[in-house]
């Protein structure tokens, strides 16, 4: 089964266009990372993939073909936008009522397990948090709804390196564990080295060349950094 | 694409059975806006408080100068003038106007405002939940807590303005209860102005995405649409009334406008133009006394009628039932476009 699966999608806003011609399919059971530089269309695909927005063109399907954003869809994936939104004014044990109230399913013990090993305690307000543990929460939030699919816009790109390890950490016992499919951008490479083992390259208004990643030249990414203007990283370079 | 598939979950298969159920909206509804409204419940408990004392008070003011006999002795006279004078800065019903507004706005205008300005809207989108039926449930529950609230305010208003407008008993200036300042606070009048306040808030909300620019948009539309309403909607809803006869109306009707006619053809309205007066009623030469008459039973002898249309205070309720009605309909109108925006948009 492909967890997301797009065709032709492409998202105009306006004139411009934010994603065009993107098709790809990840397979289930991968942590799969979308990178790119800044503006090549990793958040759009992401919110298309979530169903937040509609494409503009082509489509994109999730979990086995189901239309990205239907009652289905959102059932299965949980979603943790950029610089991780919660209710900042409220409790966690508000946030953990209201994720648990708006969700089929919702793993209780899990997220008061979470939050005691974190050290959050659960009347204190979101705003109180410090970022990585903001963070930490969103996530608990997400994996407490059991979902097949995780979707990670910019995770840790506002995190310090060692809240930067543990949201990491976190995120990749949810993919082994319990077998949690996972799609998430960075544009921290070295980040994503250590974590994907499939990669998804957004260069321009396009996105393609799906593989496996496990340095900086491997054959099936090769043809990519050629393509795109990759600061970060060096060029493979060719061999005969 | 093969047919490997991920071993299913024991309630994976009434997925498109079993919608997460309504009712958890109101838990997720009261936590998310306990404080606007424990704040909307401060601001008219107050003012209950307020209305309750100087109430009871112009109401014990109102039973002496009625039960007084005979009304034309001084006693009276001066227990009238009591009455008259009391609560004068609240009786014109002005300063109350701003509360369903006050309300509508601070309600309403943050429920997606807020969540679009702080991004917390691509968390609350993406709940299994599904968008649209959040925003709906959202807004139709909040629209009926602010709408109870002010309808329950609504009535103690309606008993406290009692005094002012049952005086034709009395002899003081008859308000009419059609009059723009208190039409609106009284009856279904506040309750339904109060919902179109908040449906407002809620759309403009969502086409600003800002909260407080939002709700400034809320005070300006809104102000807008009440002013239109007093002025210029609010005396079509029935057709008026018309006499040639001003004894024929009453002191407490509404009157929407008098002109002046001669022969059938329209001659002016308002006050007369000066050749006019020169020609048939000259104004009584300076200096000789002699109560005058005035220009308008002297323009009367002249072949002049001046006619008077009003609406009869007996149209009340038809009014208030009117008002109520096309306002309920608009704010339906306005919640159901918000939540296709809310459908419609893009992240």
């Amino acid at each position: 089964m492909n967890v997301v699966e797009a065709s032709g999608l492409g998202k105009r806003y306006g004139r411009t266009w934010a994603l065009r011609e993107c098709t790809l399919e990840i397979p289930a059971g991968r942590v799969a990372a979308l990178v790119g530089p800044n503006g090549a269309g990793k958040t759009t695909l992401l919110n298309l993939t979530v169903g937040l927005s509609a494409p503009s063109a082509g489509a994109v399907t999730v979990l086995g073909g189901r239309p990205a954003g239907s009652p289905a869809a959102l059932d299965g994936i949980a979603f943790v936008a950029q610089d991780t939104p919660l209710y900042k004014n409220l409790p966690v044990a508000d946030m953990i009522y209201i994720t648990r109230s708006l969700n089929r399913r919702f793993d209780q013990p899990y997220a008061q397990a979470r939050l005691d090993e974190l050290g959050i305690p659960p009347k204190r307000k979101a705003w109180k948090l410090s970022g990585g543990q903001q963070a930490q929460l969103a996530l608990t939030l997400a994996l407490a709804r059991r979902p097949r699919l995780l979707v990670l816009d910019e995770p840790v790109a506002m995190l310090d390196p060692v809240a930067r390890h543990d949201f990491m950490a976190t995120v990749l016992a949810a993919a082994s564990a319990d077998g949690v499919s996972v799609l998430l951008s960075s544009h921290v490479l070295t980040e994503l080295e250590r974590v994907a083992n499939y990669l998804i390259l957004l260069s321009g208004a396009g996105c393609g060349w799906p593989g496996q990643l496990m340095t900086c030249s491997p054959p099936t990414a090769r043809q990519a950094w050629r393509n795109s203007p990759w600061p970060t990283c060096a060029r493979p370079q060719r061999r005969r | 694409m093969t047919a490997r598939t991920m071993p299913a979950r024991p309630d994976e298969a009434d997925a498109r059975l079993r919608p997460v159920p309504w009712r958890r909206m109101a838990g997720v509804t009261w936590r998310q806006h306990r404080i606007a409204l424990a704040g909307v419940a401060v601001l008219l408990g107050a003012l209950a408080v307020y209305l309750w004392i100087a109430g009871t008070q112009v109401n014990h003011a109102w039973a002496a100068a009625v039960a007084c006999h005979p009304a034309s002795s001084a006693a009276c006279q001066g227990l009238d003038s009591t009455l008259d004078g009391m609560d004068n800065f609240l009786s014109n019903g002005f300063i109350l106007q701003v509360l369903p507004v006050l309300i509508g706005a601070f309600t309403g205008a943050p429920v997606l405002a807020r969540e679009l300005e702080t991004g917390t809207f691509r968390y609350a989108w993406t709940q299994g939940f599904g968008r649209r039926r959040w925003a709906l449930a959202k807004l139709v529950l909040l629209a009926v807590v602010v709408t109870a609230a002010a309808g329950a305010f609504g009535a103690l208003l309606s008993w406290y303005y009692q005094p002012f407008l049952g005086n034709q008993a009395l002899g003081l200036p008859k308000t009419t209860p059609l009059t723009p300042g208190l039409f609106d606070l009284r009856g279904v009048g506040l309750p339904a102005w109060t919902l179109a306040a908040f449906a407002i808030g809620a759309l403009a909300g969502m086409l600003i995405r800002r909260v407080v620019p939002a709700i400034v948009a809320t005070l300006v539309v809104y102000t807008g649409l009440a002013f239109a309403t007093a002025g210029f909607l609010r005396q079509h809803y029935l057709t008026p009334l018309l006499t040639s006869n001003t004894l024929n109306v009453p002191g407490n009707a509404w009157v929407i406008s008098q002109w002046w006619t001669k022969d059938g053809r329209f001659a002016f309205t308002g006050f007369p133009p000066s050749n006019l007066l020169n020609q048939f009623c000259p104004p009584p030469p300076a200096g000789k006394g002699g109560p005058s008459e005035g220009w308008g039973p002297c323009l009367s002898q002249h072949g002049y009628t001046q006619w008077t249309s009003y609406q009869p205070t007996s149209r009340f309720w038809s009014f208030q039932w009117i008002e109520g009605g096309w306002l309920l309909a608009l704010s339906a109108l306005l919640i159901a476009a918000t939540i296709w925006l809310v459908h419609r948009r893009a992240a």
